[in-house]
């Protein structure tokens, strides 16, 4: 196969750089594999490694400081038949090093080329997440007082099924990198080398001293075999064929008659675990089986099972312009959290406002009438009070009636959520005004 | 006529995937986390790809990668995560990369209130990239619009390539209303325009008569060169400050010069109204509530809704002007898009009715803002 360098634009690297020795390296694993140009994407990081894509006829992307793997997983995810490489330095490393431990655990089909020359070369040799602290670099004492990462054993020990760590001077390297990019998975080849623009100026760093430091390392030479696994775009694929089609919407149509005319707007005040959105969906969805347009606007705390819920819904003939409700025709009080974070709302209250009051909560005076309803002592859980108030409300034919919220039962569950919410709504007695 | 019930999140969802969008990555943030577990439902059964990524950097990350594939590609956050996407926007601006970005506005500053709605990025979202040039936004009033802008914003991206912002609110985004989806009134889908596949690419040439470089997908068998750099039409670096200045005046004016093509709003005037409203995103609710109010009392005003913020869509606002003696400007923060108002709009008093304190702003505030002020 013919070399895919491009013949027009030669490196450009500081006279002794690995990198170069490392792009004619790579150009020979290419080669071996027999690939063109467009059978190969290489994703480029920040800094000197940021110039690799520059000097091959491939397909090419260079973005941003330590972000190159996620451009890679787009790129892999969306064309599975591309060949992805993906190189960067030992500044990329720190940078990202989230990516970096999110493509181990990950397992998508890239190569991890690490052009690991123990500084920041490009910004004046600062020290970078592998320079050993006794470095003499542009970073001053500040590279004393950090302790360099082992790129390979975080990759390892984060899930990456091929780890290779090398030289940059490995006579076998180009045969390494093929195995890498052959290898169906995430593989990461952390290559050291040397800065000859900033590292040794003030730093004794040669191959033989690179080989004596490896040789002190426990050897990692490829595949690691408790990390291996399905690639990651193979198994989503698989994973996802078995998904089904989520299905459109349910379009309700207009089939009954709301009790009342005009626009009616109800609040369920409760608190989280109570099913408060649920209701008010049922609400809503009842309000469509009159014809009605809705709206549902919620408001609860960050927190999941505790703190207030709140449900603000309006049904109306009309368009429905602001979703905020200021004038209430019924207020549902489910809890006192609820009830107690929209304390002010009751002193406005029409005289013709309805509160359905759920025993046990107290009440703020207002001038509303009062329809107080003892759930508990029918044996209703308090997590069904929200939906059992709804049928208050339609056996009292206020807002919406008994059909109207059966038919949106149907809508909105199935099987036996279906069956117990149907007998539920059934058995609800109405209670007293008081 | 019969409706869904649908909550804007959703709607954004349904909409992208109707626009052809085949990739989604995100990272859970309340309130937007609903769009990435819609599309979670709807892109794998389709053959699309749907990814969580390991923060809102990846899920930018993973977008630009398949929009260079070739996908359509949308993420969604709210203001936390546009803060960490901001590089990433600048490389979509500055390398005509196609991304729908999806903010579900919150009360800020910072992490601020994750469950309280606010319009508080909207400068953000046009300022917030190194660089400075311009950028799409779309804003979203209901949840008809949330699916129908969506549509829009991946027609914009396709076209112009470039990333296209949709400013939803979390009081648009989780709220459920009724919608009429068969009665939508859809546009015609885009896709951004191909060069030829029998010749050599050169990635950011645009040929006479185009604002736009053609496009052709990382991995078919022509090369294709991306590049965050400062580039030449071939996609290598240039130091050629000539071909520089042309390249960035021309990303700015692909956008400012066809911005009466998508400047997307309603009006409701009314002759010899001394007061135009202008309003945007959920608080536009209250304003036509008050613009009906007002019409029954006796007392009209002219509204107009902006849904295309960004760029500046100076005619439609002049034009909604033109008999109005003062403006009042309707926004869930303390004052940002007024000063666009107050730009184009010098001869005019300009009023602001802003709020930030995680309620919609009232029709009654509005109303006595325009009775008092």
């Amino acid at each position: 196969m013919n070399s895919l360098l491009n013949a027009d634009r030669p490196p450009v690297f500081c006279p002794g750089c690995t990198h170069e020795r490392i792009t004619h390296t790579l150009d020979q694993a290419f080669q071996k594999m027999g690939l063109a140009g467009h059978q190969i994407v290489i994703v480029s990081d920040i800094g000197c490694s940021g110039l690799f894509d520059i000097f091959f006829h491939t397909h090419a992307m260079h973005g941003l400081h330590g972000r190159a793997l996620t451009y890679a997983a787009g790129l892999k995810m969306a064309r599975p038949e591309l060949n992805v490489a993906v190189t960067m330095g030992d500044g990329g490393q720190g940078i990202g090093g989230t990516h970096l431990l999110a493509a181990c655990r990950r397992n998508i089909d890239l190569t991890l080329l690490i052009l690991n020359n123990f500084n920041f070369g490009m910004t004046g040799g600062q020290f970078s997440a592998t320079t050993p602290p006794e470095a003499q670099l542009g970073s001053g004492f500040l590279t004393a007082l950090e302790r360099p990462l082992d790129i390979c054993e975080v990759a390892r020990s984060a899930g990456a099924p091929y780890v290779r760590r090398c030289s940059g001077f490995d006579k076998n390297l180009a045969r390494e990198i093929q195995s890498a990019i052959e290898y169906e998975g995430f593989s990461v080849m952390d290559i050291w080398g040397i800065c000859p623009g900033r590292y040794t100026k003030k730093n004794r760093l040669s191959p033989k001293m690179i080989d004596d430091a490896l040789a002190k390392l426990p050897p990692l030479e490829g595949i690691i075999p408790e990390n291996v696994r399905p690639e990651y775009g193979q198994h989503y694929r698989q994973m996802a064929a078995d998904q089904n089609k989520v299905p459109e919407p349910a379009v309700i149509s207009n089939q009954y008659k709301a009790p009342q005319t005009g626009r009616q707007e109800v609040i369920l005040l409760g608190s989280a675990g109570q099913r408060i959105i649920t209701a008010g969906e049922l609400l809503c969805i009842a309000g469509l089986t009159a014809g009605l347009k809705t709206t549902q606007k919620n408001e609860y705390n960050i927190t999941v099972l505790r703190g207030p819920s709140i449900s603000e819904l309006i049904l109306s003939p009309e368009e429905i312009d602001f979703s905020g409700i200021d004038n209430p025709t019924v207020v549902v009080a489910l809890d006192q959290e609820g009830v107690d974070r929209r304390r002010d709302l009751f002193e406005h209250l029409a005289i013709n406002a309805l509160i359905i009051q759920i025993s046990g909560v107290s009440l703020p005076a207002s001038k509303a009438r009062i329809h107080q309803v003892d759930l508990k002592n029918q044996g209703i859980k308090r997590t069904d009070w929200a939906l059992a108030s709804l049928a208050v409300l339609a056996k009292l034919k206020k807002v919406i009636q008994p059909q109207m919220l059966e038919a949106a039962l149907k809508i909105r569950f199935k099987g036996n959520a279906l069956d117990s919410s149907l007998k539920l709504v059934k058995q609800v007695k109405t209670g007293k005004e008081a | 006529m019969a409706y869904s019930l649908l909550e804007g999140n959703e709607a954004i969802a349904r909409g992208a995937v109707a626009a052809g969008c085949r990739f989604f990555a995100g990272y859970p943030i309340t309130p937007a986390t609903t769009i990435y577990q819609s599309m979670l439902n709807l892109l794998p059964p389709l053959g699309g790809i749907c990814l969580q990524g390991e923060d809102e950097i990846a899920s930018i990350g993973f977008c630009l990668g398949a929009s260079m594939a070739g996908l359509k590609v949308m993420t969604a956050t709210s203001g936390p995560g546009i803060s960490l996407y901001s590089e990433n926007i600048s490389f979509a601006i500055g390398s005509e990369i196609p991304i729908v970005i999806i903010d579900v506005q919150r009360l800020g500053p910072s992490t601020g209130s994750a469950t309280r709605g606010a319009d508080g990025d909207i400068n953000f979202l046009r300022w917030g990239s190194s660089g400075g040039l311009p950028v799409i936004v779309l804003a979203p009033v209901d949840v008809k619009d949330c699916f129908i802008l969506t549509m829009h914003a991946f027609n914009l991206a396709e076209e112009f390539r470039c990333p296209v912002f949709v400013a939803s609110n979390k009081e648009i985004g989780m709220t459920r209303e009724s919608i009429d989806l068969q009665g939508l009134d859809t546009p015609d889908i885009v896709e951004r325009s191909a060069a030829p596949s029998d010749q050599p690419l050169v990635p950011f040439h645009v040929d006479r008569g185009q604002a736009v470089p053609n496009f052709l997908p990382i991995g078919d068998n022509v090369l294709v060169r991306q590049t965050s750099s400062t580039h030449g039409a071939d996609g290598y670096i240039t130091t050629d400050s000539a071909a520089i200045a042309r390249n960035q005046e021309r990303l700015k004016k692909k956008l400012l010069s066809a911005i009466d093509r998508f400047s997307f709003h309603e009006v409701y005037s009314t002759k010899n109204a001394d007061t135009l409203l202008i309003a945007f995103g959920v608080s536009a609710r209250a304003a036509k509530a008050v613009f009906k109010e007002q019409e029954r009392q006796g007392k009209p005003i002219s509204l107009l809704v902006l849904k295309t913020l960004w760029p500046v869509p100076e005619n439609v606002i002049r034009h909604a002007a033109r008999n109005a003696r003062r403006i009042v400007v309707v926004e869930m923060n303390l004052g940002q898009y007024v000063r666009e108002i107050k730009r184009i709009l010098p001869q005019n008093p300009v009023v602001f009715c802003g709020q930030m304190d995680g309620r919609l702003i009232t029709p009654a505030r509005i109303t006595e803002t325009i009775d008092n002020e």
